[in-house]
């Protein structure tokens, strides 16, 4: 006789909860990272490998007083308030900015955040007397924060930072500063390779483990201050495979569930095997910065301007396949900084000759540069093939390019020195290939055009100089009218567009590539990434 | 013997010392700022100066270089620019990782290789022997970055049988000598003896050959002697110098392969040295590149004390 429906429906539920039971009360979410770094970046604070590094272990364990909003997608990320809720300039000396700061919140070994602890941190950093004082940190970071004259606690939650001329830009200074805890460094006897290992910051992860070179363990901070930023997986285990086709197999073998920068050829495998590669605007360009030196060609316009309309940027990105953006300037048109400049960067062959025949030269009376770059290395994309992509199209309009390749590390060096410096011009170097990181008007713009930071001063390579160009920036550091200060960096970018002052390519769209086990993940249009936004299925 | 053992050690020691200034030299002249692993690439002058003072990269080279080496002779080899971690214990958890992959693609490589050069040397000119021939010359040949790329995307990406990179699902720290770990070292080791195994097997096979031609074996043969003891006598005229071949191999193995422990992501002291250069981490890379050497110059020492051992005319001359 056959059983009983309601039995056999009962007999079915007994099944049903001794699987749930046998399932583990609370199965812990894990995303496997592969990054494209051969290290662990520093974890005491200020990460070291540059600016991709603080998604790692940067904005992960740590917070900073204002912060950068980077879980959104669709738009570019704009300063939020981090551990400071609040900030402005003093109403009667605007070189004195207030900060009020959170109440409540607490660091991961339990210790209260409050003035005295963004004071000691800023000591960390600036203050080579104090006992706390890292200067590994502070090479770090220093750079990022030039602005900062002197500072003070004003009360237990208002700290007061004085800069060394009005800047009203000094805010985007501050999402690269972040902040320690004391009483952890205390406890570790005030060493910085033990809190390495066991730090402790106000971040929305905490660290579990540090193998050196092999992972890093990052926990969900479950009693994070900002609820909406709880992290949507329970571990993220941070995993440096620095070659792309390693780091490409490890995501196809399982190994990984997402990847930093796959490598371009292994696209099409990736995608076919149902992986998904996303991809957005990155403040980044990949240019020729053009020395601006007397005797050098590029010091007339007609030349500069012909070199830009050489390129088809649609062939590079297909050699990129597709893992990049053509540039139109030195920020991408979405850019709130982009201006309406008059100069329109395309690929126009016939009117790029016109103007080298105005110039004087053509493919058979070419004009012969020098041209620095590097063998590869990070942001610097596919550097070889696209240098001699390069090459090839400025040899098509006479101009003709040899090139001094050398390590990155050397790069920088020549970079850091100018073109005035004699490892540039003695070699006959006019133009460098380095990418650039353009995430806020310092680093996009500032840096390059401003006369005061012509190197040694700053990487103002070229040695360009400007009286209009330095008005502007003098003006948009004074104003707190943040639409006017866009129409002055908008300017101030459509003029560098308008005089040609290098020669940009592309910008990458810094790829990922990521398992069907990955369910959520929102990658900013920034270096900075939020690793909460990750969620597994 | 121990005269002999002590002589070897004293030769050793100016070894050593050339070794620390050549490897301390060639970290110096080579280009690049040592301190581009520590500084953002846009720090100004000041910053950079400042460091430079604080890790003493200010002073003269005589100066930085017997600093070192005062400091290297008790144990210290510094710290790493790059991380702050003491290069003593990063080199030796690196060594720790290389020694795994190399002592058993070392046993492996050897005994295959021994095997097939043996046997090839005996039926010289014979099928097996150019069959063991071609696989050498082809070992010796296949640049070995390229077959571990080869063997990734056979068994890692397509068939899915075995992990494509890393020291075990844990790292390295976690290891444990089980199914689920060694599948991480098969094909590491698969690509690292290649090259010992073919260049074992064409040394072996040509002292094999050229051994069996010597008038004492015909004149074993003649006394009667039967195949065994007289392969027991090639064996003993055979070793010394394979042992030698051996021992140099070995020394290759335990210095890692940049490229191979970069293919597989194996933190082994390859990709530490590989790390260390591209960050000019020079107390890391003088430290890495000082204790393989010594581990070599040790490797070394070991094969020439072995060698009187097995070959009774070496400890007569």
């Amino acid at each position: 006789m056959p059983p009983h429906p309601s039995r056999m429906l009962r007999r079915l539920g007994g099944i049903g909860l001794l699987i749930l039971a046998s399932l583990p009360a609370n199965a812990e979410t894990v995303a496997r990272y592969g990054i494209s770094m051969a290290d662990i970046p520093l974890t005491t604070g200020q990460p070291d490998r540059g600016a991709g590094a603080y998604q790692f272990t940067g904005h992960t364990l740590y917070d900073p007083l204002v912060a950068w909003e980077a879980n959104v997608a669709d738009r570019p990320g704009k300063l939020v308030p981090g551990l400071a809720t609040e900030w402005k300039p003093d109403a009667k000396d605007a070189t004195k900015w207030l900060f009020t700061l959170r109440h409540g919140v607490k660091f991961h070994d339990g210790s209260a955040f409050n003035a005295d602890a963004v004071i000691w941190n800023l000591d960390k950093v600036l203050n080579d007397k104090s006992p706390q004082f890292d200067a590994k940190q502070s090479a770090q970071v220093r750079p990022r924060i030039p602005s900062i004259a002197s500072y003070r606690k004003i009360s237990d939650d208002t700290v007061e930072i004085t800069v060394k001329e009005v800047d009203t830009l000094f805010p985007y200074q501050l999402p690269w500063f972040l902040i320690s805890s004391p009483a952890q460094f205390e406890a570790l006897g005030r060493d910085w390779n033990k809190f390495a290992n066991q730090p402790s910051g106000t971040g929305p992860f905490k660290l579990d483990k540090l193998v050196p070179r092999e992972r890093a363990d990052l926990v969900r901070n479950p009693d994070y201050w900002d609820k909406t930023r709880l992290a949507k997986t329970d571990r993220i285990v941070l995993i440096p495979i620095p070659d792309a086709v390693t780091r490409t197999n490890a995501l196809l073998n399982g190994q990984v569930d997402l990847i930093e920068s796959p490598a371009p050829d292994t696209l099409p495998q990736l995608k076919s095997a149902g992986f998904l590669v996303v991809s957005n605007v990155t403040p980044h360009v990949w240019p020729y910065h053009f020395s601006l030196l007397p005797g050098s060609p590029w010091t007339d316009i007609r030349v500069r301007k012909a070199a830009n309309l050489a390129i088809d940027r649609d062939a590079v990105v297909a050699l990129m396949n597709g893992l990049a953006k053509p540039a139109k300037g030195q920020l991408d048109p979405t850019s709130p900084w982009f201006g309406k400049p008059t100069f329109d960067i395309k690929y126009d062959l016939e009117t790029a000759k016109k103007l080298m025949k105005e110039a004087g030269y053509s493919k058979e009376k070419p004009l012969k540069t020098r041209v620095i770059i590097a063998q590869g290395g990070t942001g610097q994309m596919l550097s070889l093939p696209m240098n001699e992509f390069v090459q090839q199209s400025l040899a098509e309009i006479g101009i003709q390019v040899d090139f001094e390749v050398v390590e990155l590390e050397t790069l920088y060096l020549h970079w850091r020195n100018g073109a005035k410096a004699d490892m540039n011009l003695g070699k006959g170097i006019t133009a460098i290939n380095l990418g650039y990181v353009t995430s806020d008007p310092f680093y996009a713009l500032t840096r390059f055009v401003d006369s005061r930071y012509v190197a040694p001063n700053g990487v103002n390579w070229g040695n360009y100089a400007d009286a209009e160009v330095d008005d502007l920036l003098a003006k948009t550091r004074v104003t707190f009218d943040t639409r006017l200060q866009d129409q002055y960096l908008a300017k101030v970018h459509q003029k560098m567009v308008d005089e040609a002052l290098m020669l940009w390519v592309v910008h990458d769209v810094n790829p990922h590539g990521l398992s069907p086990k990955v369910k959520d993940f929102i990658q900013a249009q920034s270096w900075f990434q939020d690793l909460t936004t990750i969620g597994m299925r | 013997m121990l005269v002999y053992l002590l002589k070897r050690l004293l030769y050793a020691l100016p070894i050593a010392l050339s070794v620390t200034l050549v490897c301390f030299l060639l970290v110096h002249i080579a280009p690049g700022d040592p301190l581009n692993a520590v500084v953002p690439a846009d720090a100004p002058a000041e910053v950079v100066n400042a460091l430079k003072a604080a890790y003493g990269f200010d002073k003269p080279l005589p100066v930085q270089y017997v600093r070192w080496l005062g400091r290297a002779l008790t144990g210290d080899l510094g710290t790493s620019v790059a991380t702050g971690r003491p290069v003593a214990d990063e080199v030796l958890s690196a060594v720790r990782n290389t020694i795994l992959l190399a002592v058993i693609a070392a046993i492996i490589g050897f005994a295959l290789g021994a095997l097939l050069g043996g046997v090839a040397g005996y039926r010289h000119r014979g099928i097996v022997d150019r069959l063991a021939t071609a696989l050498s010359v082809v070992g010796v040949s296949v640049p070995h970055y390229w077959l571990g790329m080869v063997l990734t995307i056979i068994f890692s990406t397509r068939l899915n049988w075995l992990p494509a990179m890393g020291a075990g699902p844990g790292g390295s720290k976690e290891w444990l000598w089980d199914g689920e770990h060694i599948r991480y070292l098969v094909l590491p080791v698969a690509t690292l003896m290649v090259i010992p195994l073919g260049i074992v097997t064409r040394t072996i096979r040509a002292l094999v050959a050229d051994t069996l031609s010597k008038d004492f074996v015909q004149a074993l043969r003649a006394k009667g002697l039967s195949d065994r003891a007289v392969f027991l006598h090639v064996v003993k005229n055979v070793a010394p110098t394979a042992l030698a071949v051996m021992g140099l191999q070995l020394g290759y193995l335990m210095g890692g392969s940049i490229l191979v422990e970069t293919v597989f992501a194996w933190p082994g002291s390859g990709f530490l040295l590989n790390t260390a250069i591209f960050q000019r981490d020079l107390p890391l890379l003088q430290g890495t590149i000082l204790i393989l050497c010594l581990i070599f110059v040790l490797l070394n020492l070991m094969v020439d004390v072995l060698q009187p051992l097995i070959d009774p005319r070496m400890r007569r001359s």
